[in-house]
């Protein structure tokens, strides 16, 4: 079975899907592969709405991607992850048909304090099964989708064969372009990508447990993100921290690891304000290390972001929140305590 | 009838030829017995073996009623041991596969002289009439020799060879199958050669020989 | 101590070095033919495994249509946004410039990487599998036979890879074989907690439990169970070689076993000794067996794949992989051959009294006894076996039928024998005659053995001789109804059609259509053909079971014709229904013989198959042709140079050369039974040679010539190999029975009727006269050329 799924996976990096996690050599999932004659991002795009929601089939890679975290009627803590991979085998964008140029993967998580439960889902684009529409928005890979008249107002749906949520998205506040103007620089060799975030949207919904329906509530963030070669030949993976302080301001700091650790953040005020910080500013040092899957990874930090006072311990909600799919990495649901308190999403890559 | 001249024969050996039979000459008259005694190895049953037309000789000549059998083929051979010759050997050697009677027969009507009212009294006076259908193994020694000695006479040979014919039996019972056999060769006026060592069996016959070291000892 | 035992024992191989290569010669010979037969089914199930990994879905439950149609990407589509894991599969054959293709198309996506074949795995992947023109995934040798096929997507060759067959991307496969639809939907995985139920996403599929193995398994299952049973015979029939040896070599040895016995040799120690000894003999004779196996499934090997693909349209590869399994049941078998075999002799040993006279005699009454209790087990099983033959079903019915029934002749034949030969000897004049039939008689119990195995090779011979004739016959007669058009030809495409149509028109007496399309019947794959009316089909149409009209209820659409495999697999027959897609309940109007054909097939009226399939191919034509055939051909091919032009005989030749091939390794391994039992023959008659003297030298003294002892010897075994022959007839003919009857309905779907050829008795008889003949030759010829002195030995005083 092992040697089927690492067939899987070289099968699916040669497709160049999300490619094998060798170490340094290519970067975490391939993202460090050079991009070839694939669009490349440029610190003059100007970022518009809505149109850059919709896929950008130019470019190599693409995600739309989703973390909340929740509670149920009892205080319960609960964290949900939803993410839509768009990969292009070619760069001549063929969007139509089963000689599509775009390939789509989708995973899908819940986490408790206890248990994590993890799904996948492959498909190509331009058969009707996979693929994002902007008017009515619609995100979907088979069964999953987010889906509303607008990104602002959507529905959150996914279902594994142990787990599934159904939840309402909904804000009005502004997109946060990340880095200069949605331009985000990965190192200080040139890799980088287009991003930006909404952490603003409030949930409603229901989570499906073994142990039955969840009515539950909370604060999602999503991140949108594309590029050719978002890492360095070099880096072999990184710390990505979303953080909702109980004050309501938002912090996104990355830390990526690689011949040199690179890391760059953004503090968002509550009222939609942000502000970015390039390398250095924002620190994350590993507290405490957790076996995961038979290998170490840093399940509690000290995240600092000195000039706006930010000192913190980031703690996970369950050190177990590993992702054992063909593509495998940590993302969980965090607690924040220290200077300021509050919760948050990490992800953490190439540790195994 | 039986003449035998200057007859030699050898066998191989580990170191070359061995001779067994170094020069025999002796004759024997129809209807005369003879005893042919001498130690274990002294050639007496490499000679009889050599009159009954059973193995080659090396040199001389063995004249039956005049005729060389040493010069002849294997078939007229086996023609010779079938129509003029009869063999009791120590080991009775029967046909295992045949019943008594049939054993009887069997030479008599290979040789084609097959005389009922004789094999059945042969049957009679050997003591055999009861079990005529039994097979070998179920007879005793001195009943299996008996029927050699039926199976032989039956076919009426001009010669009678006998090699031991009592060594496998106890004495009661060889000195009756002896004396069984005497009677019966004299009636049917065959010539007799017997080999033995026992000295006893030896003086019952009319003339004795001695062989040591392959000659007639005079 | 056991030292001392041990070479005492083992020094009487050393002065009967004969006994000795008997012994292994028989043990390797047994080993040889059961591992080759093993060889060669494991590497054919290793290739159906292979394939069967790839045509996906042998092992996980599958979505069909229920009408036996195709299943469109709008249900697909349906199923996957629903949360069905499922996987979209299609197959079919592409006819390219190196011969036809058969092309399987896959979803990478989708499906589990378990159900992919191993050589897969080599494919690092490329953007252009999917993307593009596509890439054809193919074996090596697939790879080299289409290097100049034109029109195809590049190939990439894998190793490990089935062959002829080509795995690309589902999207290329739809392209190249020119549909839009899938074949099925394999259930890759659990469908998501909240899936909606099938009936409501897509009503119109059914869901197919996962078979236990895959088609072309299940479908061979019984042609390996007939290689496996002949096997089986050569393995017993090498047996008794083995037996018969050891029987002999501990029988010559009481003398030592007494001996060490009398000076306080344990008798558990000296059984141990004689079973460690039997142990290392058996494991040298199973290596060299096993090897010797080797050699014989290289050399069956291809024909055994030419049978599959033939018969079953298997793959499987040519060459053959030395699996370290095999040794060790190669070796494994050797061992417990040996074990059977010396049973008995050992189980004597133990219970060896310290002082018992040895006598042949006896020895031949206690076979007596044997014999009766042989015989007795014998009517059992013939018991058995005519019980099966009345009652019985099912093919593992018809094989214990068929062991039954030749274990229980086997077991019949002393006594038959014996009887016989007392019969002889009573009729018998002649002293001469008599001690032969008698001495004959005695040499059963040595003998028997051997014969029992030439038995059981004649009958093989004779059972299976009949049935492939049979069968020859039949399928013969039915080429000649079934390829009744004089001429067939293919246009290239439907427009070359119309104008060959025209072409051909005031050419021909009749241009006859055969349209088909690929089905699922009965719930495998099969084919759907279009029959027009005419008195071609109808005449010569070889129906095995109708109903009334046939003929004009199939062509006016009412009722359909389906071929004898499919009728017997699913008991169907005329008045019966069956699903057809778009027409679930076809009524059956007959039953047609089809032989040679795997799959299922149905027959439809012309009108309704268009109705029916109106996008099925028009591009096959039969032709009746009343004058110059070979004129018309040329005519035909020069005036359409794209067009397929066949005649009849040729296709007569290839279907013939097909079936021939079916039966060669049968053939192959029919030989090497008869050789075996040859072999076993000459063993028991050279060991029994030197037993014996004692019994032939007063028979040689009271008057007969060597030479013509040793003729007699050789006109009792050839004697024995007639008698022997004689019984082994109505065996044979019982065993053609059982396998036309009875196995080959359960293995390939078609009974056929049994005819007789006498004329092939008689050069089999011929043969195991030869055989026998041969066997005896050397005996004689030694015993004729005996030195005196051997016989004198007999009557020496000094024994």
């Amino acid at each position: 079975m092992n040697a089927n799924r690492l067939t899987r996976r070289g099968l699916l990096s040669g497709l160049a899907v999300l490619p094998i996690a060798k170490a340094s050599a290519q970067g975490f999932a391939g993202m460090g592969q050079a991009a070839g004659e694939f669009a490349l991002p440029r610190p003059d795009t100007a970022i518009t709405f809505p149109a850059d929601h919709a896929p950008h089939p130019d470019f190599r890679i693409e995600w739309w991607y989703v973390t909340a975290n929740l509670e149920g009627p009892d205080g319960t803590p609960y964290g949900i992850q939803w993410t839509l991979f768009r990969s292009a085998l070619r760069p001549a964008p063929v969007t139509d048909g089963w000689a599509t140029s775009q390939v789509w993967m989708g995973h899908a998580a819940l986490t408790t304090q206890d248990s994590h439960f993890a799904a996948e889902r492959f498909s190509r684009g331009g058969i009707g099964v996979a693929g994002v529409m902007l008017a009515p928005f619609e995100a979907r890979i088979d069964d999953w989708s987010m889906s509303g008249p607008d990104i602002g107002h959507v529905r959150l749906t996914a279902a594994g064969t142990d787990f599934a949520f159904d939840l309402q998205l909904a804000t009005d506040k502004p997109f946060i372009l990340q880095g200069a103007n949605g331009y985000s620089v990965k190192s200080s060799v040139g890799a980088a990508s287009h991003y930006y975030s909404q952490p603003f949207y409030r949930v409603d919904g229901s989570l499906t447990l073994p142990g039955g329906a969840v009515e539950v509530s909370g604060k999602a963030w999503m991140d949108r993100e594309w590029s050719s070669q978002p890492l360095a030949e070099d880096q072999s993976g990184w710390d990505w921290f979303s953080l909702h302080l109980d004050s309501g301001d938002k912090v996104m700091g990355y830390r990526l690891r690689g011949a040199e650790v690179y890391t760059a953040s953004t503090w968002i005020t509550a009222q939609g304000a942000s502000t970015s910080f390039d390398n250095g500013a924002f620190s994350a040092e590993p507290l405490e290390l957790t076996d995961v899957n038979g290998n170490d990874v840093p399940t509690t930090w000290a995240a600092r972001l000195p000039v706006r006072g930010l000192d913190v311990t980031v703690t996970a909600l369950n050190p177990q929140s590993w992702m054992p799919l063909t593509v495998s990495y940590w993302e969980g649901p965090v607690r924040v305590t220290g200077s300021h308190t509050g919760i948050g999403y990490l992800e953490m890559t190439g540790y195994g | 009838m039986l003449k035998v001249e200057k007859l030699k024969k050898s066998f191989a050996g580990a170191d070359g030829p061995v001779p067994v039979l170094r020069g025999v000459d002796l004759s024997l008259e129809a209807g005369h017995t003879l005893a042919l005694t001498g130690d274990s190895g002294s050639g007496k049953s490499t000679l009889l073996h050599l009159i009954g037309g059973l193995d080659t000789a090396d040199s001389g000549h063995i004249l039956l009623d005049g005729t060389d059998i040493t010069t002849m083929d294997d078939r007229a051979r086996a023609k010779l041991r079938r129509n003029s010759i009869g063999v009791i050997f120590q080991q009775f050697n029967l046909i295992p596969s045949l019943d008594l009677a049939a054993n009887i027969a069997f030479q008599a009507r290979l040789a084609g002289t097959y005389d009922a009212d004789w094999t059945d009294e042969l049957t009679r006076r050997l003591g055999l009439a009861d079990h005529r259908t039994k097979y070998p193994e179920q007879l005793s020694g001195g009943q299996q020799q008996r029927v050699a000695i039926g199976r032989t006479l039956a076919a009426r040979p001009r010669l009678v060879l006998a090699d031991e014919p009592t060594g496998n039996l106890d004495e009661t019972s060889g000195a009756e199958v002896l004396s069984l056999m005497l009677d019966l060769v004299g009636d049917t006026g065959a010539a007799l050669l017997v080999v033995t060592h026992s000295r006893d069996l030896a003086s019952k016959m009319e003339r004795q020989l001695h062989l040591r070291q392959g000659v007639i000892e005079r | 101590m056991i030292r001392a035992g041990l070479h005492a024992l083992l020094s009487h191989w050393w002065r009967h070095p004969f006994q000795l290569v008997t012994l292994m010669l028989g043990l390797a010979t047994a080993t040889a033919l059961w591992s080759g037969v093993q060889a060669i089914n494991a590497e054919a199930r290793a290739s159906y495994d292979r394939a069967a990994r790839t045509l996906a879905g042998s092992e996980r439950d599958i979505l069909v249509a229920r009408d036996g149609g195709d299943i469109t990407l709008d249900t697909f589509v349906a199923l996957r946004r629903a949360g069905w894991q499922v996987s979209p599969l299609i197959e079919g054959r592409v006819d390219t410039d190196a011969g036809p293709l058969n092309v399987i198309g896959i979803d990478l996506f989708t499906l589990p990487m378990d159900d992919l074949p191993e050589g897969i795995g080599t494919f690092g992947g490329s953007p252009d599998f999917v993307a593009g023109d596509g890439q054809l995934l193919v074996s090596p040798a697939t790879q080299r036979r289409l290097a100049d096929a034109a029109g195809l997507p590049p190939r990439v060759s894998l190793a490990d890879m089935p062959d002829a067959v080509a795995y690309t991307d589902i999207g290329v496969a739809q392209r190249l074989l020119q549909r839009e639809t899938f074949d099925r939907l394999v259930i890759a995985a659990p469908p998501a907690l909240n899936a909606p139920p099938l009936s409501q996403v897509a009503p119109t599929l059914a869901r197919r439990a996962a078979r236990s193995g895959n088609d072309i398994a299940r479908l061979t299952d019984s042609f390996h169970l007939n290689l496996t049973a002949f096997g089986l015979l050569s393995f017993a029939v090498g047996l008794f070689i083995v037996r018969g040896a050891i029987g002999l070599a501990f029988e010559q040895r009481r003398g030592v076993f007494r001996t060490l016995r009398a000076l306080g040799l344990p008798a558990r120690l000296l059984l141990g000794l004689l079973v460690a000894e039997l142990l290392v003999l058996a494991l040298v004779a199973g290596a060299l067996g096993v090897a010797l196996g080797y050699v014989i499934a290289t050399l069956l090997l291809p024909d055994v794949a030419a049978t599959l693909r033939g018969l079953y349209g298997a793959e499987v590869d040519g060459a053959l992989s030395l699996r370290p399994i095999w040794w060790a049941t190669g070796l494994a078998i050797a061992v417990l051959g040996t074990a059977v075999a010396a049973a008995g002799s050992l189980w004597k040993v133990a219970h060896l009294p310290l002082f018992a006279p040895a006598q042949p005699r006896a020895w031949a009454r206690a076979s007596d006894r044997a014999m009766r209790l042989q015989a007795m087990a014998s009517a059992g099983l013939l018991a058995v076996a005519a019980l099966l033959g009345w009652v019985g079903g099912g093919l593992v019915a018809g094989f214990v039928l068929l062991g039954a029934l030749l274990v229980g002749a086997a077991l019949a034949l002393p006594m038959f024998l014996s009887v016989t030969l007392a019969a002889f000897a009573r009729l018998s004049k002649g002293p001469l005659a008599q001690w032969f039939w008698a001495d004959t008689r005695q040499q059963l119990p040595g003998l028997s053995l051997a014969l029992m195995a030439l038995l059981l090779a004649l009958a093989a011979n004779i059972g299976v001789g009949t049935m492939v004739n049979s069968f020859r016959a039949t399928f013969t007669g039915w080429l000649d109804q079934r390829l009744a058009s004089e001429l067939y030809v293919t246009a290239p495409s439907e427009a070359d059609a119309a104008d060959l149509r025209a072409w051909l028109d005031p050419r021909v007496d009749a241009i006859l259509p055969i349209r088909s399309v690929d089905a699922t019947l009965g719930g495998a794959p099969g084919e759907i053909f279009g029959i027009a009316d005419h008195p071609t089909y109808t005449d010569n149409w070889p129906l095995i079971e109708a109903g009334p009209d046939v003929r004009d209820r199939v062509a006016s659409g009412e009722a359909v014709l389906i071929n004898e495999q499919l009728a017997r697999r699913e008991t169907l027959w005329p008045g019966d229904t069956i699903a057809l897609p778009g027409w679930t309940e076809a009524t059956i109007a007959g039953v047609y013989s089809d032989y040679g054909n795997p799959t299922g097939q149905a027959m439809v009226g012309l009108s309704r198959f268009d109705a029916l399939f109106p996008e099925a191919p028009d591009l096959r034509y039969g032709l009746r042709v009343s004058g110059d055939t070979d004129a018309l051909a040329r005519d035909l091919q020069a005036a359409f140079p794209g067009a397929q032009v066949t005649d009849q005989a040729a296709i007569k030749r290839l279907s013939l050369d097909v079936f021939e091939r079916t039966f060669t390794v049968t053939a192959a391994l029919n030989v090497l039974t008869l050789s075996v039992a040859a072999l076993a023959i000459l063993t028991s008659l050279l060991t029994l040679a030197t037993m014996r003297q004692p019994q032939l030298a007063p028979v040689w003294a009271l008057g007969l010539t060597r030479a013509r002892l040793g003729q007699l010897e050789l006109l009792r075994a050839l004697l024995l190999a007639a008698l022997t022959f004689v019984a082994a007839l109505p065996v044979g003919l019982a065993l053609a029975w059982v396998l036309l009857a009875v196995i080959n309905v359960e293995a390939f779907g078609w009974r056929l009727p049994m005819q007789l050829f006498p004329r092939d008795w008689l050069w089999l008889a011929a043969l195991s006269l030869l055989a026998a003949g041969f066997a005896a030759l050397l005996p004689a010829i030694r015993l004729s050329r005996l030195p005196p002195n051997e016989l004198l030995k007999v009557f020496a005083h000094e024994r």
